[in-house]
């Protein structure tokens, strides 16, 4: 086997891993079988249709909408003015910040879900839905914190002095010169963040409680005692649903610059 | 000088340990044009920056007309400030860069209109109001960032390197630009630059300035003239300085002086009392310059082309006659 044909068959085996899974999941999920199968048997979109039918699942589907909606809105909140003090005011032992703000990304979730629970949400006797918000905020805030100190980056300072100098206040100066030269990397921050959130399990598995349970839980929950095609169904119709959105926001954005 | 409309009293500022400047004391007059000249890491930026009020000094008062404004916020100041970079505002079209000071002031539409037209058209930019930063050139974004500076009408305008980041020919358009807008609107203005020939082309007077402190202050005459000292005459083109200690050696000196410093222009090649080894030789046009091995060092010398040429690795006789030598005293310690 010559060199180029190498690189092709490790190409293909790369792709192989990274689309097949979704592949597949798309496959089972137009299925007109009765059973979870690959490859499918025939083609419909009956189980599609069926998901939708779920209340369960539209109710799991509202709270975790919700759910991703406000805790990205949470964390830019947070994270917007920690980017910003983090990037121009040069705190003492910013990068020990830095640190603890991007840990959640390293940490298994696991170990953040049973963490939180344990020692936050039980001791405080929090509820599902505020230990839920909280938990998503903080598992977000990196994002929050990391895209928009990289459009800080890419923005001189000189330009904020400059609005100064014409008498402007730093708040105005704020508003009116650095928000909208950062609006992309604000907006990338928020597709990010919606995404993770709402495909988030580990963190979710544990926090989430009785009639109170996230769309990828509640799917979880019933591969363990259903197996038809409409989980299937469901997976693929959320997958496509990412992948539209990152694509809109790499057309329009250019998303790619910032992560 | 008691009728200065800027006054630094003992200005001091430090960051951490290093102290940027010390005990600056300066005044500018009303209509004036003053450079701050030195090499990078002198404090003029640092001392522009604290007359702005972006940076707060660590001991000392600014005066700006008779109030004391060290601690009023920079906004509050009402002093204009042309940075290096430009700083535009890359998301607002040109007549929002230069309305916006303006729009801040509350002024009626139709004023703010006016003048940011008027500005515009001042530095010869009437027609752009509509694009956006990146589609003009340098040397336009320059003018826009100088129109915005102004059209707000301040007090008191800094200039931080304007000009460094144009090409020769853009240079010598802003700097009459800049000359011709000062004597128009009488504005006093302070301009930090590096570059010695921009200070005199521009300046009524010359602020020398090293180590954050002041070298010498004076009229662009007496500065390219009469340096006091050997940093101030190496900056400003001195290029031959030897020390009264060791010319006594070799001739008689016509008065007291740490040490007499000789431009290229000013050493006598192919006759004279001095024997040295010419060392490299560069036609530069109107000009040879000389570069001679001599018992004092090397000697840089510019002779007129049509005179009789050395070439490299001849004895070459010189002279350094004392009538053109500027008398320096000796540098502070940095």
């Amino acid at each position: 086997m010559n060199g180029r044909a190498l690189q092709w068959t490790a190409l293909g085996a790369v792709l192989l891993f990274l689309l097949g899974p979704f592949v597949i999941i798309l496959a089972a999920g137009v299925s007109d079988g009765e059973t979870l199968t690959f490859p499918p048997e025939g083609v419909s979109l009956r189980w599609a249709a069926s998901v939708v039918a779920i209340a369960e699942l539209r109710h799991a589907f509202a709270i975790s909408f919700a759910l991703a909606v406000l805790s990205t809105l949470g964390a830019l909140l947070l994270g917007i003015p920690a980017a910003y003090a983090l990037e121009r005011l040069d705190p003492p032992g910013a990068n020990i910040v830095r640190a603890v703000v991007t840990s959640p990304l390293v940490v298994p979730g696991i170990v953040v879900g049973l963490a939180l629970l344990r020692y936050f949400v039980i001791p405080l006797g929090i509820g599902v839905r505020p230990a839920l918000l909280a938990s998503h905020i903080a598992l977000l805030i990196p994002y929050a914190v990391r895209v928009v100190a990289a459009s800080l980056r890419n923005l001189r300072v000189d330009i904020e002095d400059a609005a100064i100098m014409l008498g402007a206040t730093p708040l105005q100066a704020f508003f009116q010169i650095v928000a909208p030269n950062i609006r992309n990397g604000v907006i990338a921050s928020f597709i990010l963040s919606f995404i993770t959130s709402f495909n988030q399990v580990p963190v979710s598995l544990f926090l989430s409680g009785p009639g109170i349970s996230t769309l990828p839980i509640e799917m979880l929950a019933r591969i363990d005692f259903t197996y038809d095609p409409s989980i299937a169904a469901l997976s693929a119709m959320l997958a496509l649903l990412s992948i539209a959105i990152v694509f809109l926001a790499e057309r329009l954005l250019g998303l790619s610059r910032y992560v | 000088m008691s009728d200065a409309f800027l006054r630094l009293h003992d200005v001091t500022l430090r960051y951490g340990r290093t102290i940027a400047v010390e005990k600056l004391n300066l005044a500018v007059s009303a209509g004036e044009f003053v450079a701050l000249l030195g090499p990078s890491g002198c404090g003029k930026t640092t001392t522009m920056r604290a007359i702005a009020g972006l940076l707060k000094p660590s001991a000392g008062r600014i005066v700006i007309d008779g109030a004391d404004v060290t601690r009023v916020a920079p906004n509050k100041r009402d002093v204009g400030l042309m940075f290096q970079s430009y700083a535009l505002f890359p998301h607002l079209t040109v007549f929002e860069n230069v309305a916006f000071g303006l729009r801040l002031r509350k002024l009626p539409d139709a004023d703010i209109k006016t003048r940011a037209i008027q500005a515009l058209a001042s530095v010869g930019l009437a027609g752009t109001e509509e694009k956006l930063p990146k589609e003009l050139s340098g040397g336009q974004q320059q003018r826009v960032a100088l129109a915005r500076a102004i059209v707000v009408r301040p007090r008191l305008l800094l200039l931080d390197e304007p000009l460094s980041n144009l090409d020769a020919r853009l240079r010598l358009e802003m700097r009459s630009e800049i000359t011709r807008l000062q004597r128009e609107l009488n504005l006093p203005m302070i301009y930090v630059t590096h570059d010695q020939v921009e200070a005199l082309a521009l300046a009524d007077r010359i602020i020398v300035m090293r180590a954050g402190r002041i070298e010498q202050d004076g009229t662009p005459e007496v500065i390219y003239a009469k340096p006091r000292n050997e940093f101030v005459a190496r900056f400003v083109g001195f290029e031959t300085i030897l020390t009264a200690a060791r010319l006594a050696a070799h001739a008689r000196l016509p008065g007291p002086a740490y040490a007499f410093g000789w431009r290229p222009r000013h050493v006598v090649v192919g006759t004279g009392p001095y024997q040295g080894h010419v060392r490299g030789a560069s036609y530069l046009g109107e000009t040879v310059e000389y570069l001679i091995e001599s018992e004092f060092g090397p000697i840089k010398a510019e002779v007129a082309a049509d005179a009789p040429r050395h070439g490299p690795g001849q004895a070459v006789a010189f002279d350094l006659p004392f009538a053109r030598a500027a008398p320096l005293a000796a540098d502070l310690p940095a």
